[in-house]
C-alpha cells in the first residue's frame, strides 16, 4: 500500500488481536473478539493518519498493538526496519523511546502521588538519558514546549485544569524525542474550546519536531482538521482508507457516508439529512455473517451477507472494502 | 528539601485528620506509654523479674509490691513490664515479616495475575483456613517452644492476610492508565510496583499492621497460657495468668493484672488502626 518512495516511518501488515472471553461455570462457553481483525497501513514521516470509528471497534487496541502494550496477536508492525512485535523485553524497552503514547483520560493517565517534575524527570533517570544537573532544564524547556510555565514542576496532577493536564502527558511522550506518537482519543475527554488548543499545540510540535502521529478519534470533524489520511474502522477490519478530503468528500463505503453524515455541520443554513443508521453495532463476540456492516446498510445486496468484501486498491493509496467496488 | 516538605505537607495533614477521630489519639498515647515501658523495663521495674521472696508468696498489692506478688514471690509488676516487652517483640517481629512477606506474594500475585496469582493465591487461602491458634499449636508442636518458634508461627499465619491485602489495590493500580503510561516509558516491572503501585497499598498495610499487632499479642498470650509459648521463668502476660491461675480465688491479682495489659495492648492497638485508617482513606480526609 506504501505509495511514495520514501520509506514509511510505521508500516503494519496484517495485524490481529483477538480477545478470548470464558462465561459460565461449571460448562464454559468461550467466545472469541476478534478486536483487531487483520489490519494493515502505513503512516509515512512528518504525517498525522487518523484512525476513525465508532467506540469498541477497535482502534485503540490497533494503536496498543502498535506499541505493545498490548500484544498482538498476528502481523507485523514495522518501525523503519526494525519489526517491533520480534523483540524481546530489552530491545522493546529502547525501541519505545522512538514511539510514544497520549493517553484519552488526562485525569487517570497521572500518577496522582507524584507532582509534574516527578512524572517527568524519572523516565529520564530510569534511561540515563543525560547527567544528573541537567534534567531540570531539560523538563523546564519541555514544560515550556508544550505552553506551561516552569513554576508548575512542583504541582500535583489535582491542581491543574484537563487541558493543562493533557499538555503534562504530552511532554511525558516528548521527553524520548519520539519519531511516532500514537494520539489515543488525545483530544475527546476535553472541551471543545481546549481541544482547538490542544490541536494546534500537537500540529505545532508536529512542526517543530518533524513527528508523525497515530491520531486515533472518534470525531470525524477532530480528524479532518488534523490529519492527511484517515482509515474508517468497523467491528476490528478496515472498511474504507484514503486521503481526507477522499473520504470526506467523496466516501466510497456506505458505512463511511453515514459516518460523514451523521456529524453535524456548523451551518444552521444548511439543511442537513442525517441518515439513520438501522440497529445497533452488533456485538463484537458474534459479528453477522459476510459483511459487518451488511444488516445496516441500505445498499445490501446478496452477497453481502455471504462473503466479506475483500480489500479493493482503487487507486495511490485508496482502499475499500465493499462489494460495490470489487 | 522538596521531599522534606512534601513528608511535612502528609504529616500535618495526618495530624490533622487524626485529631478529629479523637479516640485514635488515646490509643496512640496508650500504646506509646506500653512502648515505653517495654523498652524501659531494666530500668523501670522495681525488681528482677525472675527473682523469687520466698517468704512474700502471694502478698496482695501493697507499697512494697505495688501489684503484689506471685506464688513463688515474684514481683507482679515487674514481671509484667517485662512481659509486656516480651509481648511486644513477639508482635511487631511477627507482623513485620508477615507484612514484608505478604506484601511481596501478594503484589505480584496481583501484578503478574494468570497462574501464577491462582497459585499463590490459593496457597494463602490454605493457609488461611487454618486458624491462628491451632497453626501456633502446630509449629510449636513441631519445632518445640521458643520465641523464634513462636514468631515462626504467628508470621505464617499472619502472611495470608497481608498478601491479600495487597494484592487487590495492586490489581487496581495495575489497570490505571498511568501504569501503562510507566509500561510505554518503558519502565522495569519492579519499579512500577515499587514507585508507583506500593504507595497506593502502603495506608492499608499500616492500618493491618496495628490491628494484627493486636491480634498476635493475643495468640502469644494465648499459646503461652496454655504452656506452649516462650519457656519459663521468662515473663509473659499470657505465662502469668496460667501460673496465677491456680490461686485466682486467693490471690486474683497475679492473673488479673497481666490480664488487663493484654487487654489493655490489644485495645490501643485497634483504636490506632482505626484512626491510621481514617486519616490515610482519601475519600475520610477530603471530608471537613
Amino acid at each position: 500500500m506504501n505509495t511514495s518512495t520514501e520509506q514509511p516511518l510505521l508500516t503494519v501488515n496484517h495485524l490481529t488481536k483477538h480477545f478470548f472471553i470464558k462465561r459460565g461455570f461449571p460448562k464454559s462457553v468461550s467466545y472469541t473478539v476478534k478486536a483487531v481483525d487483520d489490519v494493515s497501513f502505513h503512516v509515512n514521516r512528518k504525517e498525522a493518519f487518523g484512525l476513525a470509528g465508532e467506540s469498541g471497534c477497535g482502534k485503540s487496541t490497533v494503536g496498543r498493538c502498535v506499541l505493545r502494550l498490548i500484544e498482538p496477536d498476528s502481523g507485523q508492525v514495522f518501525l523503519q526496519e526494525k519489526d517491533i512485535t520480534s523483540l524481546n523485553d530489552q530491545e522493546l524497552r529502547s525501541t519505545r523511546k522512538k514511539m510514544q503514547i497520549i493517553f484519552q483520560d488526562p485525569y487517570s493517565s497521572l500518577n496522582p502521588r507524584r507532582t509534574i517534575g516527578q512524572t517527568l524527570e524519572e523516565p529520564m533517570r530510569v534511561h540515563k538519558l543525560c547527567d544528573h544537573d541537567e534534567i531540570r532544564n531539560i523538563v523546564v524547556d519541555l514544560l515550556e514546549n508544550v505552553g506551561l510555565s516552569p513554576g508548575v514542576i512542583d504541582k500535583y496532577p489535582h491542581e491543574f485544569s484537563g487541558g493543562q493536564r493533557q499538555r503534562v502527558g504530552i511532554a511525558r511522550a516528548l521527553l524520548f524525542n519520539p519519531e511516532l506518537i500514537v494520539a489515543d482519543e488525545a483530544v475527546s475527554a476535553l472541551d471543545v474550546s481546549i481541544q482547538m488548543q490542544i490541536l494546534q499545540l500537537l500540529q505545532d510540535l508536529k512542526e517543530k519536531l518533524s513527528l508523525s502521529y497515530l491520531f486515533i478519534s472518534h470525531d470525524l470533524a477532530v480528524v479532518r482538521y488534523f490529519c492527511q489520511r484517515v482509515a474508517i474502522m468497523y467491528l476490528g477490519k478496515f472498511v474504507e482508507l484514503g486521503t481526507v478530503t477522499q473520504i470526506f468528500d467523496e466516501p466510497l463505503h456506505p458505512y463511511t457516508l453515514t459516518l460523514r453524515n451523521a456529524s453535524p455541520i456548523p451551518d444552521p443554513s444548511i439543511k442537513q439529512a442525517f441518515a439513520q443508521l438501522k440497529g445497533e453495532v452488533p456485538s463484537p463476540i458474534s459479528p453477522p455473517q459476510g459483511c459487518h456492516f451488511h444488516p445496516r446498510c441500505a445498499k445490501a445486496k446478496d452477497i453481502c451477507s455471504r462473503e466479506y468484501p475483500k480489500w479493493t486498491e482503487l487507486d495511490q493509496g485508496r482502499g475499500v472494502a465493499c462489494h460495490l467496488y470489487s | 528539601m522538596n521531599t522534606i516538605a512534601r513528608f511535612k505537607h502528609l504529616g500535618t495533614e495526618t495530624y490533622h485528620v487524626f485529631n478529629r477521630n479523637k479516640t485514635s489519639w488515646v490509643g496512640l498515647l496508650l500504646l506509646t506509654i506500653l512502648v515505653l515501658l517495654a523498652v524501659l523495663a531494666p530500668v523501670i521495674a522495681p525488681y528482677d523479674p525472675v527473682e523469687q521472696h520466698i517468704i512474700q508468696r502471694l502478698e496482695p498489692p501493697s507499697s512494697q509490691f505495688l501489684l503484689g506478688t506471685d506464688y513463688y514471690g515474684r514481683d507482679v509488676l515487674s514481671r509484667i513490664i517485662w512481659g509486656c516487652r516480651v509481648s511486644f517483640i513477639i508482635g511487631s517481629v511477627s507482623v513485620a515479616f508477615a507484612m514484608f512477606f505478604g506484601t511481596i506474594l501478594g503484589s505480584m500475585a496481583g501484578y503478574k495475575g494468570g497462574y501464577f496469582d491462582s497459585f499463590v493465591m490459593g496457597v494463602m487461602d490454605v493457609l488461611m483456613s487454618i486458624p491462628t491458634l491451632l497453626m501456633g499449636l502446630l509449629i510449636v508442636a513441631i519445632l518445640g517452644p521458643s520465641q523464634t518458634n513462636l514468631i515462626i508461627a504467628l508470621a505464617l499465619t499472619m502472611v495470608p492476610r497481608f498478601a491479600r491485602i495487597a494484592r487487590a489495590p495492586t490489581i487496581a493500580a495495575k489497570n490505571k492508565v498511568y501504569v501503562e503510561a510507566c509500561q510505554a516509558m518503558g519502565f522495569s516491572d519492579i519499579r512500577i510496583l515499587v514507585v508507583h503501585i506500593f504507595p497506593n497499598i502502603l495506608g492499608e498495610l499500616m492500618v493491618m499492621g496495628s490491628m494484627w499487632m493486636a491480634t498476635a499479642v493475643r495468640t502469644e498470650a494465648a499459646l503461652s497460657f496454655i504452656g506452649l509459648g516462650v519457656n519459663p521463668p521468662t515473663a509473659t502476660l499470657g505465662g502469668m495468668i496460667r501460673e496465677g491461675f491456680k490461686d485466682i480465688m486467693s490471690a486474683p491479682w497475679a492473673s488479673l493484672y497481666p490480664g488487663l495489659v493484654i487487654l489493655l495492648i490489644v485495645f490501643a492497638a485497634n483504636l490506632l488502626g482505626d484512626g491510621l485508617r481514617d486519616a490515610l482513606d482519601p475519600k475520610l480526609r477530603n471530608e471537613k
